[in-house]
């Protein structure tokens, strides 16, 4: 009786060791949740969610403070991929904090631009490139869309324009849209002779 | 059939699915190769393949000569375009070109002056025997030899890639399997010697085991071209094969399935197991290039189609425009309905018959209505199954239909999407014609999109960081700045440290210590009047009143 009891405890009580050891040998890292959410949403940093970028606002969320649903750039698509993240149910966009519209980028009119640095201090992704009274421009390819630089420019010389369509970001039209399909398979004929 | 009766036949392996397809190839398989001529005009765009566009090297106004390098490789899934007639550079600017977006691309524009003039080549090309095939592969990219079957992928990279792997097997690929496209077939009539030297260049450049030249069953004249060139060699080492006619037997992976058995893995390339496919025409196009120093200025296009006249072969000047084309083989025999690049399977149409032939135009197929009509409406999937009995991918083509049309794109993906090769037999059995192939185009282009879009978002949440951690940084230089003020402002109060301070303070004690020390009495201070006595103590008392102050 007593024996077993030994044999049983000792026996518990190493494999209790084994396994402790391990979980802290083998310990797998998983990304912090506000890692994941981060890498979720869209990055424009505009601030739509009321709070102060997309770092925040993700940790905003992983808190339990802030709902999924406010990211306007992000839209359905991001809602949706936080939920399954997060294990929610996914609901329709906040209309208070905006509405999802396609991505746009700010120019900066260079005739008008007086050089005052404003729209610089206001971009959250350094995509401005200038020097006070030296005139301004935007990188183009590195303009979020966030709209921030609009409000402090005095002289209202900014722009929003929708990002065009090139060879490099043109994409095949789904059946429906666009031009009628340009495969002709299932209509193959014999040639007439 | 083995068309070399001294090799024992090599067992042939089949793949999934596939389709036989009327052929349309009578009118243009048996008719003499024709030349095009130089156009008036030649536009040659930038972008012609897969990859980077190529960098211009010309202004307007320059004269160049046949052969000139026009524009260079920009990266290395790019290469250099050449002059393919001498005559002037006219304009650089937005052209549209054969694309099935129908967008215009930057082209360089050269009116030609009939002389064709020679660039004067420099160095007599070595033999390439002797030369290493590092140098062999440099002098195909400065070539601008991109694949001339179908895809346009620069040959240099997918030699160089296969430098690094041992090449067990060198397959050239003359099975055109795609309706009303001879291209291949016309030259294998026409050229098969340099075709063969060719295979001698890639022999020498990847030192292969052996070397497969496949052809399809219904190709015979261009089986019995090639037998006799090869027998000339009198080499063992080559044998020709003939694969049966089916829809697509000329798919890189297809053909290498047939011929081995074995399957290149998914989003892997052949290289990995060992083997490299080559078109019949781009080792022609390395003989050119090898053996006479000439870069890839012109190809074979197959121009058919119920539209055209006199449909045949017609070897073209890269940047001839279409029409030229349709007018060499008699201009247009009535109303044609779709002008399209490429096959009826593959291809895609053109915006315009002003389109010039690029390094990637097999054919020009002008459809008139009743020979290609349009398909009829899309109805709804009825899970038939027909689709995943033809797929030679072996893919689900229903279940990448019902994820591609819900936007599900990871599903999408997660049933191999991208091992789809678009060629359209799914589309082609499709009772309830939906067109799927266009699905499977779109959700690709969306997944790259989405890709991009996370490159983007991943570069913009790089640069807020920064900007954040920069603008901390200033944050703390200034207050260190500012601490650094006080400290030194405070510091000047104090005389113990500070130099300026403390020789005042000395000077005001050293006329402290003299006036202590003064031993002046005043005098002739007797028998003063009450005034004058008044007076004095009023001065006294303003000298007391000062030295206080002090």
């Amino acid at each position: 009786m007593l024996t077993a009891l030994l044999t049983l405890g000792l026996l518990a009580g190493l494999i209790g060791l084994l396994l402790g050891y391990s979980a802290i040998r083998f310990r797998v890292d998983s990304d912090p949740v506000v890692v994941q959410i981060d890498a979720l949403l869209p990055q424009t940093q505009c601030g739509q969610c009321t709070y102060a970028g997309c770092r925040p606002y993700a940790e905003a969320i992983a808190a339990g403070e802030a709902d999924i649903n406010q990211c306007p750039p992000g839209g359905e698509s991001t809602i949706q991929a936080l939920a399954d993240l997060l294990g929610k149910d996914p609901k329709p966009l906040n209309p208070e904090h905006g509405e999802h519209k396609e991505q746009t980028v700010v120019v900066i009119d260079e005739q008008i631009c007086i050089g005052c640095t404003l729209c610089i201090q206001a971009c959250p992704v350094d995509a401005i490139l200038g020097a006070p009274k030296q005139m301004h421009t935007v990188i183009r390819d590195e303009c979020t869309g966030c709209d921030l630089c609009i409000p402090p420019c005095p002289v209202e010389c900014i722009h929003v324009t929708a990002v065009e369509t090139t060879l490099e970001n043109w994409i095949w039209p789904a059946p429906g849209e666009g031009p009628p399909a340009s495969t002709a398979t299932g209509t193959l004929q014999q040639a007439p002779r | 059939m083995t068309a070399d009766p001294r090799a024992p036949a090599p067992p042939l392996h089949t793949f999934h699915g596939g389709l036989v397809l009327p052929g349309n190839r009578e009118h243009t398989m048996n008719a003499p190769l024709r030349q095009a001529g130089i156009p008036p005009v030649l536009v040659l765009p930038l972008l012609q393949h897969i990859g980077s566009a190529a960098q211009c090297l010309v202004t307007p106004g320059d004269r160049v000569l046949k052969g000139q390098r026009l524009a260079a490789a920009r990266g290395t899934v790019s290469a250099p375009i050449h002059a393919p007639s001498s005559g002037t550079v006219v304009a650089v600017e937005p052209r549209p070109f054969p694309h099935p977006s129908g967008f215009a691309t930057p082209a360089i524009i050269i009116e030609t002056d009939g002389r064709d003039e020679w660039l004067d080549p420099g160095e007599v090309p070595a033999d390439y025997r002797a030369m290493d095939a590092a140098r062999l592969v440099n002098h195909i990219r400065q070539s601008g030899i991109v694949g001339l079957g179908d895809a346009g992928f620069p040959t240099q990279v997918k030699l160089g890639s296969s430098l690094r792997h041992h090449i067990e097997i060198l397959v050239i690929n003359g099975a055109e399997c795609e309706p009303y496209i001879t291209c291949d077939d016309r030259l294998m009539q026409e050229r098969a010697a340099e075709i063969i030297e060719g295979v001698c260049i890639l022999r020498h450049i990847l030192k292969p085991d052996r070397c497969i030249i496949a052809l399809e069953n219904h190709m015979g004249a261009a089986s019995s071209a090639m037998q006799a060139a090869i027998d000339n060699t009198g080499d063992k080492w080559l044998s020709l094969v003939s694969v049966p006619d089916r829809y697509p037997s000329g798919g890189e992976r297809q053909l290498i399935r047939i011929l081995t058995g074995k399957e290149v893995p998914s989003q892997g390339y052949p290289a990995d197991i060992g083997i490299l496919c080559q078109n019949v025409g781009t080792t022609a196009a390395i003989y050119q290039a090898i053996v006479h120093n000439r870069p890839l200025l012109s190809r074979i296009v197959t121009v058919t189609g119920a539209g055209v006249k006199q449909p045949g072969n017609i070897e073209a000047l890269i940047g001839t425009p279409f029409s030229d084309l349709i007018e060499t083989c008699g201009g247009y025999r009535g109303p044609v309905d779709r002008l399209l690049m490429g096959g009826p399977m593959m291809g895609f149409t053109v915006s315009s018959d002003t389109v010039p032939v690029i390094k990637t135009t097999n054919c020009i197929l002008a459809a008139t209505r009743e020979e290609m009509p349009l398909p009829p409406a899309e109805q709804a999937c009825i899970r038939c199954s027909k689709c995943t009995d033809v797929c030679p991918a072996d893919l689900l083509p229903q279940q990448l239909f019902w994820h591609s049309h819900s936007g599900d794109l990871d599903a999408a993906q997660d049933y191999h999407l991208f091992d789809c090769i678009e060629c359209g037999c799914c589309a082609y059995v499709c009772p309830s014609h939906i067109p799927l192939v266009q699905y499977y185009r779109h959700t690709k282009a969306e997944i790259w999109a989405r890709e991009k879009q996370k490159r983007a978002s991943d570069l913009a949440r790089r640069r807020h960081e920064a900007r954040l951690e920069r603008l901390e940084r200033i944050r703390l230089e200034r207050t260190e700045r500012l601490a650094r003020k006080k400290r030194a402002l405070d510091n000047s109060a104090n005389p113990a440290t500070d130099p300026k301070q403390a020789a005042i303070q000395a000077a005001l004690e050293r006329v402290r210590r003299k006036k202590a020390a003064s031993d002046v009495v005043p005098g002739n201070v007797d028998n003063l009047t009450r005034e004058q006595q008044q007076r004095i103590r009023a001065v006294d008392a303003r000298r007391q009143h000062t030295d206080e102050d002090s």
